[in-house]
């Protein structure tokens, strides 16, 4: 019937060259959009009455937080996918968005920290966000190391998708503490961005990168399950096909 | 393994489920006292860890008593940590839990009565041993109960999520630090609010409010954690 469409998401060579057609897709845009974010971002909009120049920090260091949560949404979606229906492909994007959340999560913390330096007068503060933001990236690195210290591929994906599942449950509540935590220590913390009003001449290039980021996870995390599902179907027939011209 | 293939319900006899957890309780129990030596290890560490941060901070009893609520539960929190390693290792080589999860008994609820017997061994002596660190810290004497409800609540949660942390590195050899990198960051919460109730009992202040949240994380891990244990369990047994 009508399923087949899904079907075919289960199919590793499917899924293979569906990625290698659409990562331009995304690639480009991301490209594009990130010129333009930036460009605007840096050099267009005006700078903010309070912290000058400094705040262009936020166009890098925003998207990076956020895309820290959604691509370990991803993950666990697509690790409890795999989990629940038993699809490798499901189990290879897991295992793909892991690397690159870390990195990304890593990239946030710097930024981060960079912007601290000349704003708090310190690198490093613990604050819940700073401190939910590290946990973050240890989750990332627990399941990368589960991932390898698990000799079967079969079993990695298995157990590292409990992981996962695991630790989607358990991030609410490590994040709700750690605010709570602190708020219980000290008053109001010196980070006060997000919620309150943003000029429109800076939310635009902030949305701008946002989507970019968006688009340059999708299109790295394609050209990653490529390379994951070469490396695990390596002894299937298809490869052959694929990989001589 | 399909479960469901395994599974006869219309020839299960006898044991109810109150039994079995019963006997997998006295079994783990009567198993660690044999090996009493092992059994207090963990206070061993503890006791020793206390000890270290007099020798590292000050031995000023001042000074002392305003860190001793943050001693006293990353000291438990690593105590909790050195037995978690063979918590299901031994019954995974000699096929203890293959038995278990052919039983026809419910494998999460065999596997939670495991991690009571975990938390009777570990988790109620550094109950019982916290309020004696912490008196050689300089907490006042009035503290005494907060510090034991909050570290024997917190011990639940934390056994809970050690269970997890067994089971899914139980495929892998030698995994001692691994499975603290993927325990210690799910226990943070019990962490912080188990050390808030210690700091607000040594202050003498109520303390009941971090730890009504330590046993909503406490029920939360008893609902949710055997279930992801026993998951965990039956991908390293296939």
């Amino acid at each position: 019937m009508a399923w087949t469409w899904f079907h075919r998401l289960g199919s590793p060579p499917y899924i293979y060259n569906l990625a290698a057609r659409l990562t331009p897709w995304f690639a480009w845009p991301a490209t594009l959009l990130m010129l333009a974010g930036l460009i605007d971002g840096l050099v267009l909009s005006p700078p903010d009455y309070q912290q000058g120049d400094g705040f262009r920090m936020m166009y890098v260091h925003v998207p990076t937080a956020y895309m820290s949560i959604m691509i370990y949404t991803t993950m666990a979606v697509s690790a409890a996918v795999g989990l629940i229906w038993r699809i490798k492909v499901a189990h290879a994007v897991a295992a793909s968005c892991a690397p690159i959340g870390a990195s990304i999560t890593l990239c946030a913390l710097v930024t981060g920290s960079l912007w601290g330096a000349p704003m708090w007068g310190t690198y490093w503060e613990w604050d819940p966000r700073l401190t939910s933001e590290l946990i973050l990236l240890f989750l990332y690195l627990g399941y990368m190391g589960l991932r390898s210290a698990t000799e079967d591929v079969q079993r990695a994906d298995r157990i590292s998708a409990v992981l996962a599942v695991v630790g989607v449950v358990n991030v609410p509540i490590i994040h709700f503490s750690v605010v709570w935590w602190n708020s219980l220590h000290q008053g109001a913390s010196l980070m006060r961005l997000g919620k309150p009003t943003i000029a429109l001449s800076m939310l635009i290039p902030l949305l701008l990168m946002l989507l970019a980021f968006t688009l340059f996870f999708v299109a790295v995390l394609l050209i990653r399950l490529r390379a994951e599902i070469l490396s695990r179907e390596r002894t299937a027939s298809w490869i052959r096909e694929v990989v001589t011209p | 393994m399909n479960e469901s293939g395994l599974e006869r319900p219309q020839e299960r006899v006898g044991t109810s489920i109150w039994a079995a957890a019963g006997l997998t309780l006295a079994r783990d129990l009567r198993l660690a006292f044999r090996k009493r030596g092992q059994l207090v290890q963990p206070l061993v560490f503890f006791a020793i860890v206390t000890t270290l941060f007099p020798l590292a901070i000050s031995p000023e009893l001042s000074r002392l008593r305003d860190v001793a609520p943050g001693v006293l539960w990353v000291a438990a929190l690593l105590s909790s940590q050195l037995a978690l390693e063979f918590l299901f290792r031994d019954d995974a080589q000699d096929g203890t839990l293959e038995q278990y999860a052919l039983s026809g008994q419910s494998l999460s609820w065999l596997l939670f009565a495991k991690t009571a017997a975990h938390w009777l061994l570990t988790g109620l002596p550094l109950a019982l041993m916290a309020p004696l660190a912490g008196l050689s810290l300089g907490v006042p004497v009035a503290s005494v109960p907060g510090i034991v409800a909050s570290v024997a609540v917190g011990s639940v949660a934390l056994s809970l999520i050690g269970s997890m942390g067994a089971a899914i590195t139980l495929g892998v050899k030698r995994s001692g630090a691994l499975l603290s990198l993927l325990t210690l960051p799910l226990a943070m919460p019990v962490l912080i609010f188990g050390a808030r109730a210690t700091e607000l009992a040594v202050k003498g202040e109520s303390y009941g409010a971090p730890l009504e949240l330590l046993g909503a994380l406490a029920v939360l891990g008893i609902t949710l954690a055997p279930l992801a244990t026993a998951a965990a369990v039956r991908v390293n047994l296939e």
